[in-house]
Order: C-alpha cells, then structure tokens, then sequence
C-alpha cells in the first residue's frame, strides 16, 4: 500500500487559494469534501509550494499563515520560507 | 541600507536555542529530577527540531488571531439563537458529553504539558511543550465558553467539573489523563503526544466536527477546527518526540514500544465514547465509526508505521483486534448507556427506523446479526411501557473502567473476561489488551478509583440510585432519562411546533 500524504484544510475563503495550489501543484491528488472541511491527499508527497499560492491570493504570504486554516495532515513536515511540504520520503 | 529580515530557520534557531544554561548552585540532575527514572537514554538535546519551526512571537500572533476569528462565530450564534437550528435537539447530548468527557481532559492535558515543558532538559522540547500547554488551556476556555450558551437552555451541562471527578462514566477519561499525568515526563510525551494526538485524535475532531457542522452547530465546529489548527502542530510535535527518542538510543526502543502498545489500546477504549456519538447521537450523520477509522487509523496509521519500521518500531500490539472492534464497538457502548440511561447526564433513545437502516448499511457485517434485534426488541419493550433499566451495578475493567460490556475477539456473542491475581486479590479486565496493561504495571492499577466499588465502599452519597445521582449533582428527571419526555424535548418542541409533523412528512 502507498504511504498517503494528507492536509485537511477548513472550507472556506481563506483556504480556497491553497486548496487551489495544492491541485495545481501536485498531480494525482485527491479530494474529500466533507462538511466545513475538506482532505486532499497524495500517495507519497504533497506540497503547498508560496508562490502558487501568492499567484492565487494576490498579495504576499507566508507558509507559516497555514495555521489558520490547518485542521490536519499526515506524513513528516518540512517547512520552509517558500514551501511546506509533507511526505514520506527520506 | 535595508536589514534583511531572518529566514525561518535562522528565526527558530535563535529563538530556542542557547535559552538554556548548565546550572551550577545545583546539580543538574536536581534541577532536572524526573527525566532518567524511565529508563530513556538523550546523548544530544539540540538534535531536537520542531519542523513547524514556531517561535513564541508567531505564535502569540496567529493564536490571538484564531481566538478573534472563534469568538465572532460564538457572539454571531448567540444573537442569532444559533440553538434554535440544529438539525433536531437530540444533537446536544454530543456538547453534553463533549464537555462533561473531554473538555476537563484539555485541561488535564494542560497541566501535563506544563509538568513536562518544566522536566525536560532540552530548550527546544521544552518551548513546543510550552506552547501546547497554552494551546490546551485555550481548547478548555472556548470550549467553556462555547458551550455555556448552551447551558442557557438545555440540562446535563452546568455541573460539569463536579461531575467529571465523581460520575462512573467520566472516570473512563479522568483515569485515562490520571494515567497518563502519574507518568514521567517521556512516557506522557509519548502517550499524549504520539498515542493520543498523532494516531487518534483525527478521529474525534475531524469527523466529528464535520458532523458538528453538517447538524447545524456552527459553534462547535468553529472551536473544533480552531482547536484542530493547534492539533496539527501537537501530531508534529508527537511524531517528532518519537522519532528523537528512537534515533537518540537503541535502548530507548523497547521502552517506547511498550509505550506506544500501551497508549494506544487506552486511547482505542477512550474513544469508543466517540464512535457512540458518531454512530448514534448525531441526528444527521458524516461517516461511520468505522468508515472515519479505515480512514484514520487503517490508512494514515498504517503510513506512518511504515514509516517508523526503519527504527524497528512496530504496529502497537492488538491493533487487529482494535480494527475488528471497529465493527462493534459503538453499539455495545450505546446498548450501556441505554440500560443505563437513569445515570447519564445526557439522554438515549433507540433510533428510529431510518437510523436503523443507516446503521445496517454501513454495518453489513455485524449490525442486522447482533444488534438490530436488541434494537427491535427494546424499542418494542418502550412501546409496552415495560422500558429496560439495568438496575445492578456493572462489573469494570480495572483499567480502562469501562463495563465489561465487550465481546470476544472473533465471536461477538460472548462477553469477553480476563483475570488476574496479584498480591491475593483478582482484578478483571475486558480485554487482553487491558490486561496486559495492568500485568505491566499492578502496583499503579491497583490503585485506581473505581466507581462502582466505591458505591459499595460507600463512598458516593449512598446505598441507593437517587443518593448516588445526588452525589454526582446530577438533576434527576432533567439531566438523566430518555430524550423523550425531557424538559429537553418540551424546550425543542416549543421552538419548532410542527417538527413531528415534519419528520413524518419526510
């Protein structure tokens, strides 16, 4: 069984430029919407790259400002000025 | 010239690292008096590494920054009578239970955290237990807050850190925590932060709160997922914690395996409370118990394990079993709290026949064979007016305090026993997994607060139902009973006067 990479964001408007980076960025990656929240995952490895998401929102934003939408994730976290990303790998 | 601002890495290191000094009035061991007792062997403190890399500054920022997002939603519910529009008034037994079970446990977990973030001789360990320490005592307060607006208009709730110390039930947590807090300082780390935070937690506040939201309490679910937002930094912290302490010392290995078997066959009891309100007390519902399980344990525990094979760290002992208890486990807790329902302070009822169907759907193995014919036959009992009340007092388990209520692993007819003798005296359990639990440590379970043997003892009011619930401040009439014929009921019919009809209609 692949490991599952997973990030569960709040359904809202805040979150909707990550969950829009996140699809673009990583192939494969898929949804469950469930009610206030909804969970993407990715076999191995998902990212939520800043500049994607800065493209998206308009204005400048740091990886760390995901809190305020984080409601859950799995796999080891590296977090850094321009990504934050989960995965599986070593 | 413009000063270029630090990266987050650089912030971090400065921020918790050189915080800390070799003592030299005292003995370091006597300034740190708790972190060697275990048996955990720490060559190299600074190897620590929190990957979310948070400092205290930011995290002041974004917490207040939650904290005014969470309390806009709690002052919009409350004008706007937010109660008023749940999906139906059974909905509140889940707040009810949620604060009487669990809020007091965020504060226990408060204290633990603080205890530890004191113990620990690494600075950088020492500011992320810091930081959850504060996150846990925010999770109690808005959780306080957010439910007292329900306390407004609906029973079970105002008594609730009384009753958290006495009723039978809560001593299920409150023993759980108790556990966990008697620890040392690694051993909490590893229970609370790995066991309870990385492996479980998901399962209470994911799907739960989704279902929170799905049923119309738009305050739940709004300090459920601000509570979940420090959460995600709490599983990193438990995964972090676990892998420092396997790469730090071979020796540390079986210690931590004996941990992780241990926390996670408690946690797995702990939750079955969860999976009662997921599967039955939701009126309308998100996932079963044991879809959200395949999810959160099957799946993302079985990726990490996988991923901490390469300490030689393995899947916690009984997993299988806790796997197949999935398809149990909810209904022989609400098949308790119903025979039992004149000592709850929240409500029962059996459900109804599209609930029954829900249930048989997503229970193909078990649901229609084992419990949609209890379900039958004391729903007919209530129609009779011959309603079932257990009036003996259960026999618990010694360790988890729970009825022996669980079956068999592999045959869900028979109620499954365990014993064992220590120092002339025999204690029970309901599972090998308990069992084992106490074998590994007697001298602490034997000394646990056991409700049912403190009523005998006499410890708890009195000899007689009514002198116990008065002990426990428990409203007789209003907080205990069925849903049907509560002050609860009559407040919700007085909102929606046409909601029976309506129910019907559909």
């Amino acid at each position: 069984m692949a490991q599952v990479a997973s990030i569960t964001l709040l359904q809202n408007d805040d979150a909707r430029p990550i969950i829009e980076a996140i699809l673009a960025d990583n192939p494969g990656v898929r949804v469950l919407n469930m009610h206030g929240a909804v969970k993407l995952d990715c076999d191995h490895s998902i990212t939520i790259r800043r500049a994607s998401v800065e493209e998206r929102l308009g204005r400048a934003w740091e990886p760390q400002e995901i809190q305020l939408v984080l409601v859950s994730m799995a796999g080891n976290l590296d977090e850094d000025d321009d990504h934050f990303t989960l995965s599986w790998r070593h | 010239m413009t000063v270029k601002k630090l990266g987050l890495r650089q912030r971090y290191e400065h921020m918790t690292r050189g915080l800390d000094w070799e003592t030299t009035y005292q003995k370091m061991d006597d300034v740190f008096p708790y972190d060697s007792f275990e048996g955990i062997k720490i060559k190299d403190w600074s190897a620590w590494e929190d990957p979310f890399r948070l400092t205290m500054d930011t995290y002041w920022k974004f917490q207040a920054e939650k904290e005014r997002k969470l309390y806009a939603v709690l002052d919009a519910f409350a004008q706007n009578n937010g109660q008023t529009n749940l999906s139906d008034g059974r909905y509140v037994n889940v707040v009810k239970l949620f604060l009487t079970g669990i809020s007091p446990e965020e504060y226990q977990a408060h204290r633990g955290f603080a205890f530890t973030g004191r113990h620990l001789r690494g600075a950088g360990a020492r500011v992320a237990a810091q930081m959850q320490s504060l996150d846990e005592l925010r999770h109690l307060q808005t959780q306080v807050h957010t439910i007292s607006h329900y306390n407004k208009f609906f029973d079970g709730i105002s008594e609730f850190p009384h009753m958290h110390d006495r009723v039978w039930y809560l001593s299920v947590p409150k023993s759980f925590f108790d556990d966990a807090r008697s620890a040392g300082p690694f051993e909490f780390m590893i229970a609370i932060g790995f066991a309870f935070e990385y492996l479980l937690t998901n399962l209470l506040f994911v799907p739960f709160m989704s279902g929170a939201a799905y049923n119309g309490d738009m305050s739940t679910v709004t300090f459920g997922f601000s509570a979940q937002s420090d959460e995600s930094r709490h599983m990193t912290l438990g995964i972090e914690v676990i892998k420092f302490l396997l790469e730090q010392h071979p020796d540390n290995l079986p210690i931590v395996q004996k941990w992780v078997d241990k926390w996670f066959w408690r946690g797995h009891r702990l939750l079955g409370l969860v999976a009662m309100m997921m599967d039955y007390m939701l009126p309308k519902k998100v996932m079963s118990w044991k879809e959200a399980w395949d999810i959160y344990f099957v799946e993302a525990g079985g990726s990490l394990f996988q991923d901490l094979e390469r300490y030689g760290l393995k899947m916690p002992k009984y997993a299988d079993i806790a796997t197949e208890e999935a398809e149990h486990i909810s209904h022989q807790n609400w098949a308790v709290f119903y025979q039992y329902t004149h000592a709850a302070a929240f409500h029962t009822w059996m459900p109804d026949k599209e609930h029954l169907d829900w249930l048989s759907a997503k229970y193909p193995n078990t649901f229609d064979k084992y419990y949609r014919p209890r379900w039958e036959l004391w729903a007919e009992m209530e129609k009779e007016g011959k309603r079932f009340y257990n009036m003996a007092l259960p026999q618990l388990c010694q360790t988890c305090q729970i009825p022996m209520a669980y079956t068999e692993p592999g045959n869900p007819a028979a109620i499954c026993f365990r014993a064992t003798q220590f120092q002339g005296e025999t204690y029970h359990f309901c599972s090998d997994g308990c069992k084992d639990i106490f074998d590994g440590e007697p001298e602490k379970y034997v000394q646990a607060w056991m409700p049912v043997q403190q009523i005998f003892q006499g410890n708890c009011g009195g000899a007689t139902v009514p002198d116990v619930l008065a002990w426990y401040n428990m409203n007789a009439g209003a907080d205990n009973m069925d849903y049907t014929g509560s002050p609860d009921e009559k407040i919700w019919k007085e909102w929606h006067p046409d909601a029976d009809v309506a129910r019907k209609a559909v």
